[in-house]
């Protein structure tokens, strides 16, 4: 039993710490999200260069085979800075999954650019009817001639617009609710039939709404096998709701710091707020959810890595345990800083609203418990 | 980061669950699983056997005929014993004073108290709080004056569980009065056979004596009971909280709770109504699932820090409120699975010797009783408030 960190794993922790301290305060970090594309380039090609867009994939590919142990450590950090580079779209989502279900050309030809810095890709996995159970894809491939054709709409796309590539999944046969007959298609954004309809997220990240009209494709365009793309989407989904959770926990720990420093300062009554009880006790509930949202992403990583049915119970378990933590820590973080903490002058609502935002995504807390409890009254 | 267990480690967990098998008593394990109240007979039985395995002194070093186990180890025996449904044993002894003895204790005192406590030859309770001193311990009244060879003893303690049974009882009382109340607070082993010593029941809203009250009247107590120095108690005390931390949370012990209350909705006896297919029901047990992973994970990373021979993290200081916590919502989850049987009260059902047809699903039977009498757990200990006074100061520093 050992939860301490390797060499690999601290050399990511002290890596981004050094950083978000350094390089990424709040007014900086506000600067890219407000800026045209909405990240640095420059960060990009940095992120290149510490190994973080390398961490993931595997040697064979130049990468340096991290596991989620890893992502967990360096997602922790990066939350710390709310970085708004499209590391999570790019190398967490996309490489993952080509690294899952590529061929081994598609591997060399892919995963080798996005270690590189120089290709970043976006997965179009949610829509409007299906946000996380991929099983409900309705995007359409059909089969004209030499080609196929899709025809969909994909749902709140991350980082979709700087994307050089999008993965797209669309169902190739079968029907909603079925796990065969999905394929991932690689298409450029460029392509006729592709419209994207960007738009900033409340969390200061970009997005799009990706519709999909008479897309023409080759069959060369699909990753991997026609038809078998489910499994491996929905593990790389199970492992993405790890690296959220990983990002959430970087951001409780820094409001708990930030607000235990705030109640030290704030004098109301003629005293520092943090001498009444009912602050303290409200600081100790928040150090407290904030501790165990760290136990279960240790859980869910170990548990997660190993794959099969108890990884997608594993995820389950932490959106609903790390859905509450973070829902608890940001409200209250807010709440102690008083009318500060709904400023956008401070960062501390926007940590709330990161925090609220990862919430949404990947299947939120309700929709988890859902899927758990129809497991246990049908076992 | 692993939680894997090695393979000397699951060589040793099959010697766990091999002894459990042998030397577990049928008739103990048989109430254990009905759920029927054990006898201070039972409790003694079960330590013995644990002494002669050697497995008594689970926390104790070596030298004074402890394990010698790791954390891991520590870890394992726990959930083997929660899962076989073993006894806990009865802490007052073994986890409490023990450590204290051996600790600060002399020479005479280690040989003379630490062979009869690992042997379970005598019964310990302890002398904590008393009626006007709660939360506010320091605030303790009972008095030790010094007089030649002795200290004459006089004041209450209460909520001494299972004092009735008890040899002895470990005290914190006043010696001075003058200084910081923390100072003037010693640690004193007292016999309860000594003349001036009583001891009254306090019956628990579950019906059951449990707790006392434990009054000295004028005892005099030889000044070679005091262990360490005098004034000392309070901070002798406070040490022996932080290194308890190991099982506080009570996890092996709610998930082999949890296994139990599922087995329960899976083997709900033909004709009466079980939860599983209350939707909303099963929304709550799993959510109670996941807080006791979280909690479990949390115990895990204090034990892995404890293991490299650093000092449990800030972390540790929430085993207490969460594990209690847990306790309890399981409490109520058996409350709602006893449904309308949560109501007889024949607490001859859950006694000693009881072998007819209950009133209901036996399971029902000490749902609400458990649950009343469990209110004691984030009470006792230090109530959950006082323990987020201390996160608040200890951790955050406010």
């Amino acid at each position: 039993m050992d939860f301490s960190l390797n060499d690999i794993q601290q050399m990511m922790q002290d890596s981004a710490a050094k950083f978000i301290q350094n390089d990424y305060n709040f007014e900086t970090r506000r600067a890219l999200a407000n800026s045209a594309i909405g990240y640095s380039e420059d960060n990009w090609a940095l992120f290149a260069e510490l190994g973080w867009l390398a961490l993931p994939v595997d040697e064979a590919y130049g990468g340096l085979g991290g596991s989620l142990v890893e992502t967990v450590v360096l997602q922790q950090e990066l939350g710390k800075g709310l970085v708004v580079e499209p590391y999570f779209a790019t190398v967490l989502l996309g490489a993952k999954l080509i690294q899952k279900l590529g061929t081994q050309r598609q591997k060399e030809q892919l995963l080798e650019q996005v270690v590189g810095g120089e290709l970043k890709l976006a997965l179009a996995h949610s829509e409007p009817m299906a946000p996380f159970d991929i099983t409900q894809t309705r995007t359409r491939a059909e089969v004209k001639g030499e080609q196929f054709v899709l025809n969909g709409h994909k749902a709140v796309v991350l980082a979709a617009e700087c994307a050089d590539l999008l993965l797209v999944p669309a169902r190739t046969a079968g029907e909603p609710g079925q796990l065969e007959g999905i394929s991932l298609f690689l298409v450029n954004r460029e392509q006729p039939g592709v419209q994207l309809k960007g738009y900033a997220t409340n969390d200061g990240l970009r997005a799009a709404e990706v519709v999909l009209e008479n897309v023409e494709l080759p069959v060369s365009a699909i990753i991997g096998e026609e038809g078998a793309a489910a499994g491996a989407i929905q593990e790389v989904l199970n492992e993405a709701i790890v690296a959220l959770a990983a990002e959430s926990v970087g951001i409780m720990e820094k409001l708990l710091a930030a607000t235990s420093e705030y109640v030290k300062t704030r004098q109301q009554f003629g005293q520092p707020i943090g001498r009444f009880q009912v602050v303290q006790h409200r600081l100790a509930d928040m150090f407290i959810e904030t501790e165990l949202a760290k136990s279960m992403v240790f859980f869910a990583a170990m548990e997660v890595s190993k794959g099969g049915e108890a990884a997608a119970r594993a995820a389950s378990m932490l959106k609903v345990k790390v859905g509450s933590s973070a829902r608890f820590v940001g409200q209250q973080s807010v709440q102690l800083h008083g009318g500060m903490g709904i400023s956008d002058e401070l960062d501390v609502g926007h940590f709330f609203k990161r925090l609220s935002s990862i919430n949404s995504q990947l299947g939120s807390r309700d929709m988890h418990l859902q899927s758990l409890v129809y497991e246990a009254v049908n076992h | 980061m692993n939680v894997d267990f090695s393979k000397e480690e699951l060589a040793f967990r099959v010697e766990v669950r091999a002894f459990l098998q042998d030397k577990y008593p049928a008739n103990i394990r048989d109430k254990q699983e009905k759920g029927i109240y054990l006898s201070k007979e039972d409790y003694i039985a079960w330590q013995k056997i644990l002494y002669e395995q050697g497995w008594a002194g689970i926390n104790w070093p070596v030298e004074h005929g402890g394990t010698g186990w790791s954390a891991t180890q520590k870890y394992i025996y726990a959930n083997e014993a929660a899962e076989a449904k073993a006894p806990r044993v009865v802490p007052f002894g073994l986890s409490m004073v023990a450590p204290m003895i051996y600790t600060h204790g002399t020479e005479e005192q280690i040989a003379r108290f630490l062979p009869d406590i690992l042997a379970s030859n005598v019964w310990w309770c302890q002398g904590y709080s008393e009626p006007n001193s709660g939360s506010d311990l320091a605030s303790l009244k009972t008095k030790a004056v010094r007089d030649g060879d002795s200290y004459i003893v006089s004041g209450t303690k209460t909520w001494t569980t299972l004092g009735q049974y008890a040899d002895w009882i470990f005290c914190l009382v006043r010696t001075d009065d003058s200084g910081r109340r923390q100072e003037g607070i010693s640690f004193l082993l007292i016999d309860m056979h000594s003349p001036g010593v009583s001891v009254t029941p306090i019956i628990t809203i579950d019906g059951t004596h449990e707790v006392n009250e434990v009054h000295f009247n004028d005892v005099r107590v030889p000044v070679v009971n005091l262990i360490g120095e005098e004034g000392k108690g309070w901070t002798y005390a406070k040490e022996l909280l932080t290194h308890e931390r190991t099982g506080i949370a009570r996890v092996a012990e709610s998930k082999a709770r949890l296994k139990s209350i599922k087995k329960i909705l899976d083997e709900t006896p033909k004709g009466f109504e079980s939860m599983k297919t209350n939707s909303v029901f099963m929304a709550r047990l799993l959510e109670i699932e996941i807080e006791l992973k979280a909690i479990e994970y949390t115990e895990l990373r204090v034990l892995s820090s404890v293991s490299t021979g650093k000092a449990p993290g800030p972390e540790s200081s929430i085993l207490k409120i969460k594990g209690s916590e847990i306790m309890q919502a399981l409490d109520e989850i058996m409350v709602e699975v006893a449904g309308i049987y949560a109501l007889p009260f024949v607490p001859e059902q859950y006694e000693t010797g009881f072998d007819g047809e209950s009133i209901g699903p036996l399971f029902a039977a000490k749902a609400a009783p458990v649950y009343y009498n469990n209110r004691k757990v984030s009470i006792y200990g230090g109530t959950n408030e006082i323990q987020k006074n201390i996160i608040a100061k200890q951790v955050l520093g406010l």
